[in-house]
């Protein structure tokens, strides 16, 4: 895929690490880490879905289900936010286990429906497991801090978290570029041709889940400590359907272009909630309709599209479309 | 217990409604139309805004407002659903899963999140003997007409020819299409019905349950599992899935009241680990 050309690309890559670096300065420091946070979280999604073809709408149960186990992990052990981060992920991609085994084996819409009825089921044990949770109310006070340094200044907070993102956001540039990547888009592509070749169709798709789902639980561990709380409205489907509605704004199976869509949506929510707007479903509902109508390729996949058929105009007699998928198939 | 199992009926009542209409819908146009659960909230604020602005009694408001969404439903169809149709079917379920989104927040907009207050129809205040236990007259006709609406749905599709051609459509459309019959002009009045179906559900629900902007996003979720459990595309399995559900939660409620909200989705990781194509589907819901 040109992506791999473009990501691998020094200019590039040190514009998006320069944008990383600088967002706090530029947009309000909480709002930078929500971007961070559900930049990685789109990138999460649509490793499932641009790169195996799955649609899951039930990854809030990762997300949020993170939160909560990252935020009890740094509430009651005390320890350090960067474990209570991995212990959330860890116990992301364990719950991801058995809700992938039964939804694997279903298919496009069908695994769209399931993984979301999985993710109300996480909802309501949240919301009854009072005693653990704190129901309605969710966990407060999730503290803040490394070895005893104050990093409540949201500001400070946001290079600290930094590094999460951008592991989280390597690993699954790294993912879909190694040779397990390849199969998944094979599976996506052909998923018949994938299994007469061999592999292990299923057993692909859901180490593809639990992965995904890990890297759902970095970024909902992270939203979690960076908000201070973790309330149900994380482990919702709304949740699951505003990630979705990134990837698709930003481009499907464009990995980066997730973030592009994190950073609009999240930058909006901001903008119209400080101007009193509540109903913001009705914004980004439209904005989601008429990407889905008219503009299915996204932002980035967009210029992805315009930057491949030019430069195949210019420097081959070959025909675009014929090109576009031979670098598609080289991920 | 038995009160509570005629609970669990009327509860699955409106689960079989929804899960109807999401089953033929799905069946004939291949859409998971996400936008259901907005569609039974319409029904219900329909019915409240005809009585608080326009003075329509229960009765009128449940012979129109299902009109009107069906008529909504069939301008749907023709203006969006239609073009996303030759595409892959998650585009139609991210179309409407937006369109969730806006009506939801629309009609929160105009009325805000409190639930609005709507009296049952003055014919249906009292309660029924019946027999072993007295129940609210009202519940007892919600179960009667989601009965006999769900019957007679039921009659018209294994009775009548558009049944057939419906039923032909819903369960193998291209061999339906390769006998030569015209399965396209049957998918815009079947997409409008099912919608008019969801509203109807929500004016039922109007006078028992809180009319809330948020009343259908929980509720079309539940209804998914109810789908799948039935087995997709199977209307048989969507409506008695439907009341068997209501009928298991109400039943769970009494034994197991933390458990009793995920129940159905308990159920449905059960059924998919047994027959993952649900228990009335065909085998090509997975491959």
């Amino acid at each position: 895929m040109i992506l791999s050309r473009l990501a691998g690309r020094p200019v590039l890559l040190a514009a998006g690490l320069v944008a990383a670096l600088v967002l706090p300065w530029v947009v309000y420091p909480p709002v930078a880490l929500d971007i961070a946070c559900w930049a990685l979280f789109a990138a999460a999604v649509d490793l499932l879905l641009g790169f195996t073809g799955l649609l899951s709408f039930g990854h809030a149960a990762f997300w949020g289900g993170s939160a909560y186990c990252t935020g009890l992990i740094a509430l009651h052990t005390g320890l350090p936010f960067p474990v209570a981060i991995i212990g959330g992920a860890a116990f992301a991609a364990a719950l991801a286990v058995p809700i992938g085994l039964l939804s694997v084996r279903l298919r496009g819409i069908y695994f769209a429906m399931v993984t979301l009825a999985f993710a109300q089921m996480v909802y309501f044990v949240a919301n009854q497991w009072r005693d653990v949770t704190g129901g309605e109310n969710g966990l407060q006070g999730i503290p803040r801090e490394l070895f005893g340094l104050d990093l409540s200044e949201p500001f400070y907070f946001y290079y600290a978290g930094l590094p999460f993102v951008l592991f989280g956001l390597f690993a699954a540039w790294r993912i879909v570029r190694s040779p397990f990547g390849r199969v998944l888009v094979s599976i996506r592509d052909n998923p018949a041709r994938a299994r007469a070749l061999g592999y292990p169709v299923d057993r692909y798709k859901l180490l593809a889940f639990v992965l995904s789902a890990a890297l759902s639980g970095i970024a909902g561990g992270l939203f979690a400590i960076g908000h201070g709380f973790a309330s149900l409205q994380e482990v919702y489907w709304t949740t699951s359907g505003q990630a979705v509605m990134m990837v698709v704004l930003g481009g499907i199976g464009t990995l980066w272009g997730g973030t592009i869509g994190a950073a609009l949506i999240v930058q909006l929510h901001d903008n119209l909630a400080s101007a009193g707007f509540q109903e913001i479903g009705i914004v980004t509902g439209s904005i989601f309709i008429v990407v889905v109508l008219l503009f299915r390729r996204g932002i980035w996949g967009t210029a992805r599209h315009l930057l491949v058929t030019r430069r195949t105009a210019a420097s081959t007699e070959q025909p675009a479309p014929e090109r576009q998928e031979a670098a598609d198939a080289s991920v | 217990m038995l009160q509570q199992a005629f609970n669990g009926l009327v509860g699955g009542a409106f689960y079989a409604l929804l899960a109807l209409g999401l089953a033929v819908i799905f069946g004939m146009l291949g859409v998971v139309n996400f936008a259901h659960g907005a569609f039974y909230m319409l029904g219900a604020f329909g019915a409240f805004v005809a009585l608080d602005s326009f003075g329509l009694n229960f009765w009128l408001a449940l012979a129109l407002v299902p009109v009107l969404l069906g008529a909504a439903g069939v301008a749907l169809e023709r203006l969006f659903i239609r073009r996303l149709a030759p595409l892959d079917p998650l585009y139609n379920f991210l179309f409407t899963f937006g369109l969730a989104l806006i009506l939801q927040d629309l009609v929160k907009r105009s009325y805000g999140v409190q639930s609005q207050p709507y009296p049952r129809p003055s014919e249906l205040g009292g309660s029924i003997d019946l027999g072993l236990f007295t129940y609210p007259a009202y519940q007892v006709f919600v179960l009667a007409v989601s009965a006999v609406v769900c019957g007679a749905v039921w009659v018209v599709l294994t009775r009548t020819r558009v049944g057939m051609i419906v039923r032909a459509a819903t369960e193998r459309p291209e061999l339906t299409r390769a006998l030569g019959i015209d399965v396209g002009r049957w998918v815009t009045p079947v997409f409008g019905f099912g919608i008019a179906l969801a509203g109807f559900a929500g004016v039922l629900a109007a006078p028992m349950r809180a009319v809330n902007p948020l009343m259908g996003a929980d509720l079309i979720i539940t209804v998914f599992a109810v789908v799948v459990i039935g087995g997709l595309g199977s209307v048989f399995g969507s409506v008695a899935a439907g009341f068997a559900v209501g009928l298991a939660s109400a039943l769970g409620n009494l034994y197991a009241p933390a458990l009793s909200q995920t129940l159905v989705f308990i159920l449905m990781a059960a059924v998919l680990l047994w027959r993952p194509a649900g228990l009335f589907g065909r085998e090509e819901a997975f491959r």
